[in-house]
């Protein structure tokens, strides 16, 4: 997979802070975080995910003038779209060195982990697949290693 | 603020609720951040009419981000060396989510102190809906 260039931006930080519901300072007041032990904003610990903003070829965002499967006039504008909507994230790790800050530029990388199936009640076939990605500093330091499986399965998930 | 090696002991927990009636917005809000912007969260009609389920449902990335929210609460900014979790069920708009960390080690290595974390974070229903571990630096 192409290395995406992704750069650590405030606002950006600021927005994810809200969305999760953290209204900590060091996510969004920079003179507050100054004074905290790491001295300056950081990103809070899941948003290293957030690169998918910054993947030109992320397939979960719609596009101009591509087929996108949400609604529109009909349910989905991808007939063809099997039911279960597709993959579901299974497990997500991350191994921190050091937090992110505004101003820094990560050199992103994945790659394919292992593959497994398993049999479920609730949803029939399950296949995992593993992806190991790797974020990079300005300096070629590692600063995050995150492992994510996604699963895939025969139907939609049975509420338990 | 960080934790003390000296002051916590193996079983002690830190619960806070990290999600109260979860709204439909927060989840556009989480796709809109995140870059993820899957219609299973965020589109009502294709979920319901096309992928089978009874509605719309959060990122599992949404639950890990308002676990983490408790975690840092609990350890300190910037104090996090590993967060992991397993997704063990779908979080649903309307959810109320509590988020819970368990000590599990206290240790040191290289002159370093380290505390180990179970975390479990569970629905109204008292359904776990994502379990993991952390490990977080912490004072001696």
């Amino acid at each position: 997979m192409a290395k995406i260039t992704f750069p650590v931006e405030a606002g950006h930080i600021m927005l994810f802070a809200r969305a999760v519901g953290d209204t900590n300072p060091v996510y969004q007041d920079a003179d507050a975080a100054k004074k905290t032990e790491v001295g300056s904003i950081i990103a809070p610990p899941t948003f290293p995910q957030a690169v998918a903003q910054f993947d030109p070829d992320y397939p979960l965002r719609w596009r101009p003038g591509q087929q996108w499967f949400g609604s529109g006039k009909t349910a989905s504008g991808v007939e063809d779209r099997p039911s279960g909507g597709g993959g579901l994230h299974a497990e997500q790790h991350f191994e921190y060195h050091r937090p992110l800050r505004p101003g820094d530029v990560l050199t992103v990388e994945t790659k394919p982990g292992n593959t497994w199936e398993r049999e479920s009640k609730r949803a029939g076939k399950l296949t995992f697949r593993e992806r190991i990605t790797e974020y990079r500093d300005q300096k070629g330091e590692l600063v995050v290693t995150a492992r994510s499986v996604g699963v895939t399965t025969e139907r939609p998930v049975e509420r338990s | 603020m960080a934790l003390k090696a000296n002051q916590l002991k193996v079983g002690d927990t830190h619960v806070e609720r990290v999600a109260e009636n979860l709204s439909r917005t927060q989840i556009v809000m989480y796709c809109g951040v995140s870059g993820d912007y899957n219609p299973l969260h965020a589109d009502e009609v294709y979920v319901t009419q096309k992928a089978g389920y009874p509605s719309v449902f959060a990122h599992g990335m949404l639950t890990m981000g308002l676990t983490g929210k408790m975690l840092t609460n609990y350890v300190g900014d910037g104090r996090l060396t590993k967060f992991g979790v397993r997704f063990t069920n779908q979080v649903w708009p309307g959810d109320d989510l509590d988020a819970k960390a368990t000590v599990a080690a206290i240790r040191e290595e290289g002159g370093k102190h380290f505390v180990d974390l179970a975390l479990s974070t569970t629905n109204q229903d008292g359904k776990e809906v994502a379990s993991g571990s952390a490990t977080a630096r912490i004072d001696p």
